[in-house]
């Protein structure tokens, strides 16, 4: 009985959360009308989600692109034609493993972020002061942080796959004896341009749960710094589980019609 | 005028505020005075609307609190300051943009020399050096940064002004001064205020009435004087420490 009570609290619980975050979802979109505030404040947060973010998302992009090509060229050797290499290595960076890496790092370091900013920003009384002197939080932390990533996690992700799939070229062309023009062939003979744009929709939606799920709880954070500690935390795996959940929906949605 | 009518709150199973009635008049300042923990600063957080009740009334020149839509509770608090504990100053900007905020008139928000002008004024009124305006939080002590806090509420020239606490955590040099400037600016502004402590002293420095908020009730409203001449044993027991201050057997 204890076992479903607990259970029937859970879904209570989450049912609550779901809730409280459309209704936040809708109030922020209300101070979408407040371009000059919210403008200004978008153009820092995306100049620090790019410049700082650049650099480590690149690098396990790389990684993953290299490990991919290696394993690839491991586990097919003398049964396959070697530019099926160039074609396994673009379609598992540009569908999966750039979009999802990419994801799950900045969900990492821009979702912990801005749930502990806004956090603090709650427990010190920072929001209240805001909203006191008759200004929205919406347009002054919440949007421009939100739509900072719907535009870098996207950008970001292109990059994350060039670097991905280059570095692939690179590493593969180093252990086998595969020429350019054999991984240009494979990686263009199951192409398709779509590939690219369910690529970068993937990285919208993953950019939207980030950071939408990383305010919402740095906006509901109490109980002093324990609390921050608490929201930052449910932010992140929030965010890493949903990031998992939406891949798998959105490649039954986009990719298997 | 505000007016608190049979305002009641809980959180959760904890009842915070139980069918208070309380009353602050044009041009008056009133302390409201409690131990810590018995819901002072939920019943000022109530006043500008930060906090709905549960049931009752909040009353603000004639206008219900809680049944204002978003637009008018915007444009309703720019006519209030509200002095928050800790400061609550924004830690990504300075003294100067921190104050700017306090400018709640958009069209004077946006003219930069009325800004640079306006919050030079409100930091003198607070004692504060010009130099100030460059600091950021981190780098002010615990007093200046309550001051940069007060500038803040008076920069968008409110008529009211709500004080939450704003001698806790000082020494008594620094909670004199910040007692001094309340009086001062209630005087040159001519705000109404409402100055929630459980600094005795304090409140029977700058308040010319007072309430008691005890266990979410309040327990008595009046002068000074009768406050002193009272027999409520709540009333009584919580002035005790403060029986011996000069302040109050004068």
């Amino acid at each position: 009985m204890s076992l479903l009570a607990a259970l029937g609290r859970w879904v209570l619980e989450g049912l609550s959360h779901v809730g409280r975050l459309s209704y936040f979802i809708v109030d922020a979109a209300r101070g979408l009308s407040e371009v000059r505030i919210w403008w200004p404040r978008m153009m820092i947060e995306a100049w620090n989600i790019g410049a700082g973010s650049l650099f480590i998302v690149m690098l396990i992009s790389a990684f993953a692109g290299a490990v991919t090509a290696l394993q690839t060229g491991y586990q097919f050797t003398g049964s396959i034609p070697y530019y099926v290499v160039g074609t396994l290595v673009v379609s598992s960076i540009i569908l999966e493993l750039g979009p999802v890496l990419t994801a799950l790092i900045l969900a990492g370091r821009i979702g912990a972020r801005y749930a502990a900013e806004l956090g603090t920003m709650r427990v010190t009384e920072q929001i209240d002061a805001l909203e006191s002197l008759g200004r929205s939080p919406a347009s002054h932390l919440v949007i421009p942080r939100v739509l900072a990533g719907l535009i870098m996690i996207p950008a970001l992700t292109v990059l994350a796959n060039l670097s991905g799939v280059l570095s692939g070229w690179i590493s593969v062309k180093a252990v086998l004896p595969v020429t350019d023009a054999d991984f240009i062939y494979g990686a263009q003979y199951y192409w398709r341009p779509w590939d690219a744009y369910y690529s970068i929709i993937k990285a919208f939606f993953f950019a939207g749960s980030i950071t939408v799920i990383a305010c919402y709880m740095g906006f509901n954070t109490q109980q002093g710094a324990e609390g921050v500690g608490r929201s930052t935390t449910t932010a992140v795996v929030t965010s890493s589980v949903l990031i998992l959940v939406l891949d798998t929906v959105l490649t039954r949605l986009l990719l298997n019609q | 005028m505000i007016e608190l009518q049979a305002l009641h709150k809980a959180f959760g199973k904890q009842v915070v505020l139980e069918r208070v009635d309380f009353e602050v008049r044009e041009g008056e300042t009133v302390a409201l005075m409690g131990p810590s923990g018995t819901g002072k600063s939920v019943l000022l957080k109530h006043i500008i609307g930060l906090i709905k009740p549960d049931s009752g009334t909040v009353i603000v020149d004639g206008k219900d609190v809680s049944k204002l839509k978003r637009r008018e509770l915007s444009e309703f608090r720019s006519h209030i300051g509200y002095v928050f504990q800790n400061g609550a100053l924004f830690d990504s900007m300075n003294v100067f943009e921190n104050v700017r905020l306090g400018i709640t008139d958009q069209e004077k928000y946006s003219d930069v020399d009325y800004c640079r002008q306006r919050i030079a004024e409100c930091i003198r009124l607070v004692n504060l050096t010009p130099e100030t305006i460059e600091k950021y939080p981190a780098q002010l002590s615990g007093g200046m940064r309550k001051r940069v806090g007060i500038a803040r509420a008076i920069a968008g020239q409110p008529k009211y002004l709500l004080y939450d606490e704003p001698t806790s955590g000082l020494d008594p040099v620094n909670a004199d001064i910040i007692d001094g400037l309340v009086q001062r600016l209630d005087h040159e502004l001519g705000v109404t205020s409402v100055v929630v402590t459980h600094d005795v002293r304090g409140a029977f420095r700058v308040a010319d009435r007072l309430a008691l908020l005890s266990e979410g009730r309040i327990v008595m409203q009046g002068t000074p004087k009768e406050f002193l001449a009272s027999t409520n044993p709540k009333v009584k027991e919580f002035l005790e420490r403060d029986f011996d201050n000069p302040t109050l057997a004068a």
